[in-house]
Parts: structure tokens; C-alpha cells; sequence
């Protein structure tokens, strides 16, 4: 995982809710067996409208996305993190993102930071009256920072520590092997197997 | 204090536990498909690391396979190279796998209760957000990304933080007529998409007790449509019944054993959850969704509403944004919209008595002209069961197609589209944009509503009939 410390850059305000997983990355474009190339599927519905904020010149190699409550609610799919990172986004803001979806972005190194939707609404309008206004999400302060606009944003320690790290959470697991073993010896006769 | 049943199976499962870091959580069984494996496996192979438990995981091919021509090759090459590629992962890593053809294959969804390997007090985890369907027996099941199935499958375990406990109560019966999709698009309406977020729901009450396993699956299955992490049903005699005899389920003394565990499964008298609300089940009807998240319903009797009524700004500009996408009009009575297609299927409404349903209303009537009418089953033994008792037969006779099992137009990865600005009643669990097809429009149903809606080309109930 790429390691995430602190991001200055620009952001592009996407004034919906409820951008669910679909619209994200439709599923005709899950259909890879790769990593890459999912850029190409963010958004592609929406992009086809040439007014889509994504399509406006003044938002291009914006890295922060700033979004309405219930960011990323719906399906698993982690394509939908691969798109978003792969587009050239580090950090998603909303006031509320659906929980399959932040938790894979913290696996992904993707920061999904949760403000108030007043917070969101002010970070909306600076990025709408100057696009090429500068956000600092700062991890280690566990800040946002952008124009009039500082605020302070929760994450969980250990969260934060794997991402400021850029940790591989299997590799973190396997050093409890033996713990994991010795609950294996002890779970009971009658749960199933698969194999027939 | 007392603990709550999801209380109860999370904690029967920790591996480990330390200050300041998630739990370790074991996993019971593993689910996997095609679309959110590869990475994982390759993730696997490049890290020279095996596969900890294959008995503890089951692979099927859903999501991409087509429902007509089975035995021909997938057209798409796209699609026929994900199926291929699991059929490699799992003869490489020694998983067992029920391939598109095979008497065992079926919606991932499906297949784990019909084979009997979920079961009350477990931990089940798969690649695909209704996963929560599995929730329907008391078992601890949610949906993972890649990443997590690539870690599953390494280490049969999972970090977790323990989610907070919501209850949704349903008291008293369900009116006839009124179905368990009808209840769970009414909860979600009732506490919104985000409504569970954070939460693990337990559906408790007269109404889900009055429930088939069937039923409790297609309540269980939506709980992230309401943005929950889990939805949970406590296990009793209902459960047992269905289990019992099933290939995976135990036998002998190993059943007697794990009897007396599942029935401690319940929540303590005393437990507190952080959040509940309560649903009176004699106040529902027929529910239908309007808009384009499945928190956007109504009663079908009810008109497509005014977006202008709706004071949270936010709310009322989605509002806005769904009926510019669905084509409605505010105002309009539900019952007139008219649809061009109808889906029966899909891991919500894909079991045995959901065709029964359709079957009992598509008998001795016609789908009317200009509509076409998919039916689905979620699995080829579902699709067996249903042949024998001659629904198939009863589908055909009304002019709607019979077809082979998988995911289908749920989300429209294999050929079973609709087409831009197409309308349709879906038995699914998700009216997204594009969902069903780029430009489609979905209305989510009950399997009776859709029948009802095919046979009179508008939304409609049996009872309209």
C-alpha cells in the first residue's frame, strides 16, 4: 500500500449524494482480471456529459474529491478505489461514505476523510469559486486545511498508523500465525468444510 | 450487561485482541466469484503465499455467465476470460468450484444455504456486499473488498473493529399480500440509505419470526441497501428445519451439538442496542422504489412525489436529479407507470418461493404485449426444483423466457440488459443509474409485484388484478 502523510493539492467539488460504487466504476468495466487501467471507467456515465465536473479543464490534476453524504454506498467492488487512485485522487472528502468502501480505501491507501456537510458545503464553494485553490489534508495532524477552512477530522490510530506507514495488513496478520492455528484447534466438529 | 446475537457470534471468533489495534477476527467460510477475485489471487502468487483454508472456501461462477446457451463459449471475450481465470485460480490453489453448467452452480447467495454450509453463529465473508443475505441464519456475514479476500484467503482471518448494534423491530403480521421485499424496501425507505451505517441490523419481531428462511434471506440480503454492515436473524426452529438434511449441514451427534449452540444464539433480555427502531408490520403494502437509490420508495398506491416538498436541500436535489433520470413526472400515480421489461431474480428474489410467487400470479394469464419478462432462477438446482414442479411451464405458457441461472440483470455484467431510457420492474436489490444497462430505468419490486406489473404492462400489485 502507498503510504499517505500529508497531500496538498487542488479539489473538485462533485455536489451529489448517494454516488454509489456503480456510478464510480460501472460494472462493465469490473470484467479485468488486472489492477489497472480502471482510470479509464471512473465516473464513465457521468463523463459522458462534456458539463460533468470531471470534464472541466480548470479541475484537471485535482487530487481531492470533495462529496455529498453517502459516498461510495453499494457494492464491494475495490475497483471503485482503483479508479478513484488511478484517476490521480489521494483523498476523497464527504460527511458520510457507505463502510465497505472506506474500508477498502484505508486497505488501499486512498484517505477517505469525514467533515460535517457544513464543512463540506465551505470546501464545495472555495473549489467552485477558485478552482486552482489549494486543499492540505494532513494526516499526521489529522487536519484539513484550505482558505478559510481548517478543520479537524477523526480516524482511528491504528488506521492511521498503517497508512502513515503504508503497511500490508496480511503481512501485519502473519505474525499471528500460531494465534491463529491454535484457534483453528479448538473450533468444533460441527462446522462445515466445503470439500465434499 | 447482556449481549446482543451479533455480540454473541463476534465474539466467538476473535483469534485475537489487543489495545489500541482491530480484533482478528476468524472466517468461518469464504464465498468467492469471478469478478472480485483475480487481483486477490494474483496478489497471492506474487507474494508466494498459499491459500490457509480451501476447505473453508467455495467458489461459483455468477456475476458474468450468460442465461441462454450454456454450453456454447461466453461470446464476450472479456467476460470469458474472468470465468476462465478463476477456473484457473481454483484448480492452481485447490478450491472447489461449481462452474457455469454444473448441477451446483448458482448465485453465490444462493448456493451457501441450498448447500447447507451457512449456518447460525458462523462468520461468512465474500467478495460482494450481499453477502449480508447469509445474515438470515444468525450468521455474522458482510461483504469485503480484494484486498480482504486476497487476505482471507491467506490468512482466514479478518482485522475488525466491532460494528455498533441496531434493532430493527417488526411487530405484529404482515398483511396478505404483503411480502418480505415489501418490508425490507419499506425499512430502508423508513431509515434511508445510510440509515445502517456503522451498524450491524438484527431484524427482530413477530413479523421476521413469522418468516421463511426465504423470506429472512431477502430481508437479510438488503440490509446494505441501508448501509449496514450485517443484518442479522436470530436462529430458531425455522432454521433448523430448513438446514437439516442439507449435503453441508451436520449430521448425527455433530447435529444434536451444534443444535444446542445455535439455540443459544439470541439476544440477551437485557442487552442494549445503540439504535432501534420500530416497524408496525399491519401498517405495509406493496412497496415500489421511484427514484435511483433503493431509500427513494413508496407505497405502490402512492404518486411519484414532489421533490419541491422536501426540505433537506440535499434530499430534494437528489430527488430532483432521480426523476430527471427515472422520467417521471411528480404527481403521478405509481400504478401508472408503464415498463417495458421485468426481471425476476438475482441473490434478493431468486429462490424457489419467489418463482412459486410469480408462478401463482403468471398462472393461466398473459404477460402483456410489448413487455418482456426475464425469469431468472439464482441457481441451476433452484431452476431443477422449479422445473419439477412445472413452473417453468407456467412461465412459458404467459409468455415470459425461462432461463438458466446467475446474476443476470441484477447488474447487467452478461448479456441481460436493459437499453438507454428502457423501464423496468426488477426483483433485484439496486435501482442505480445504469444499473440494469447504461441509461435504464429499475423499479424495485416484490416477485408478485413484478408479476402483477407484467401482466397489465403498468405497476401493479396481484390484488389489482
Amino acid at each position: 500500500m502507498e503510504a499517505f502523510t500529508v497531500y496538498t493539492g487542488r479539489a473538485v467539488p462533485l455536489r451529489r449524494s448517494n454516488v454509489d460504487t456503480d456510478q464510480i466504476i460501472p460494472a462493465v468495466w469490473l470484467k479485468q482480471v488486472s489492477r489497472t487501467g480502471f482510470d479509464k471507467g471512473l465516473f464513465s456515465a457521468w463523463r459522458e456529459d462534456p458539463s460533468f465536473v470531471l470534464n472541466q479543464p480548470q479541475y484537471a490534476d485535482a487530487g481531492i474529491l470533495v462529496a455529498g453524504p453517502d459516498f461510495g454506498t453499494g457494492s464491494s467492488r475495490e475497483h471503485a478505489v482503483w479508479a478513484l487512485q488511478q484517476y490521480g485522487f489521494r483523498v476523497v472528502i464527504a460527511p458520510r461514505f457507505g463502510d465497505i468502501f472506506r474500508n477498502n480505501s484505508t486497505k488501499m491507501g486512498l484517505l477517505p476523510v469525514v467533515l460535517p456537510a457544513e464543512t463540506v458545503a465551505a470546501l464545495q464553494d472555495q473549489a467552485e469559486r477558485d478552482p486552482a485553490a489549494e486543499i492540505t489534508v494532513d494526516l499526521e495532524r489529522r487536519e484539513v486545511r484550505g482558505g478559510a477552512v481548517t478543520a479537524s477530522f477523526e480516524i482511528d490510530d491504528y488506521t492511521r498508523w498503517r497508512l502513515l506507514e503504508g503497511l500490508d495488513d496480511i503481512g501485519l496478520t502473519l505474525r499471528y500465525a500460531d494465534d491463529i492455528a491454535a484457534f483453528e484447534a479448538e473450533r468444533p466438529s460441527y462446522k462445515p468444510v466445503t470439500t465434499v | 450487561m447482556g449481549r446482543t446475537l451479533a455480540d454473541k457470534v463476534y465474539d466467538a471468533h476473535v483469534v485475537r485482541r489487543a489495545e489500541g489495534e482491530p480484533d482478528l477476527l476468524y472466517i468461518d467460510l469464504h464465498l468467492v466469484h469471478e469478478v472480485t477475485s483475480p487481483q486477490a489471487f494474483d496478489g497471492l502468487r506474487l507474494a508466494g503465499r498459499p491459500v490457509r483454508r480451501p476447505d473453508l472456501t467455495i467458489a461459483t461462477e455468477d456475476h458474468n455467465v450468460p442465461t441462454t446457451d450454456l454450453l456454447k463459449p461466453i461470446a464476450d471475450p472479456v467476460s470469458r476470460t474472468q470465468v476462465e481465470t478463476l477456473r484457473k485460480n481454483c484448480a492452481e490453489f485447490g478450491i472447489r468450484l461449481h462452474p457455469m453448467g454444473d448441477a451446483g452452480q448458482g448465485i453465490v447467495h444462493v448456493i451457501g444455504p441450498q448447500l447447507g454450509l451457512t449456518q447460525p453463529g458462523m462468520t461468512v465473508v465474500c467478495g460482494d456486499s450481499h453477502t449480508s443475505t447469509h445474515g438470515a441464519f444468525g450468521a455474522l456475514a458482510h461483504g469485503i473488498g480484494t484486498s480482504e479476500v486476497e487476505h482471507v484467503l491467506a490468512t482466514q482471518t479478518l482485522p475488525q473493529v466491532k460494528p455498533e448494534m441496531m434493532a430493527v423491530t417488526v411487530n405484529g403480521s404482515l398483511p396478505a399480500g404483503v411480502t418480505a421485499k415489501d418490508l425490507i424496501l419499506a425499512i430502508i425507505a423508513e431509515i434511508g440509505t445510510g440509515g445502517g451505517q456503522g451498524h450491524i441490523i438484527e431484524y427482530r419481531g413477530q413479523a421476521i419470526r413469522e418468516l421463511s428462511m426465504e423470506g429472512r434471506m431477502t430481508v437479510c440480503n438488503m440490509s446494505i441497501e441501508a448501509g449496514a454492515r450485517a443484518g442479522m436473524i436470530a436462529p430458531d426452529e425455522t432454521t433448523f428445519a430448513y438446514l437439516k438434511g442439507r449435503p453441508n449441514a451436520p449430521q448425527g451427534a455433530d447435529w444434536d451439538a451444534a443444535v444446542e449452540y445455535w439455540t443459544s444464539l439470541r439476544t440477551d433480555d437485557d442487552a442494549v442496542f445503540d439504535k432501534e427502531i420500530v416497524i408496525d408490520a399491519a401498517t405495509l403494502t406493496p412497496f415500489v422504489t421511484w427514484g435511483t437509490n433503493p431509500g427513494q420508495g413508496l407505497p405502490l398506491a402512492a404518486s411519484v412525489p414532489d421533490p419541491a416538498a422536501i426540505e433537506d436541500p440535499t434530499e430534494r436535489q437528489a430527488a430532483e436529479r432521480a426523476l430527471e433520470y427515472m422520467g417521471l413526472t411528480a404527481g403521478t400515480p405509481l400504478r401508472d407507470v408503464a415498463v417495458d421489461t421485468v426481471f425476476v431474480g438475482s441473490c434478493t428474489n431468486g429462490r424457489i418461493e419467489d418463482l412459486r410467487a410469480v408462478a401463482d400470479v403468471l398462472r393461466g394469464r398473459r404477460v402483456a404485449g410489448g413487455v418482456r419478462m426475464l425469469v431468472v432462477p439464482g441457481s441451476m438446482e433452484v431452476k431443477a426444483q422449479a422445473e419439477r414442479e412445472g413452473l417453468h411451464e407456467v412461465v412459458s405458457a404467459a409468455g415470459a423466457e425461462w432461463r438458466e441461472a446467475g446474476c443476470s440483470m441484477c447488474l447487467a455484467m452478461n448479456p441481460d440488459k436493459l437499453t438507454p431510457g428502457e423501464r423496468s420492474a426488477s426483483t433485484s436489490n439496486r435501482n442505480f443509474e445504469g444499473r440494469q444497462g447504461p441509461g435504464g430505468r429499475t423499479h424495485l419490486v416484490s416477485p408478485a409485484v413484478a408479476a402483477a406489473t407484467a401482466v397489465t404492462g403498468r405497476l401493479a400489485a396481484p390484488a389489482d388484478l
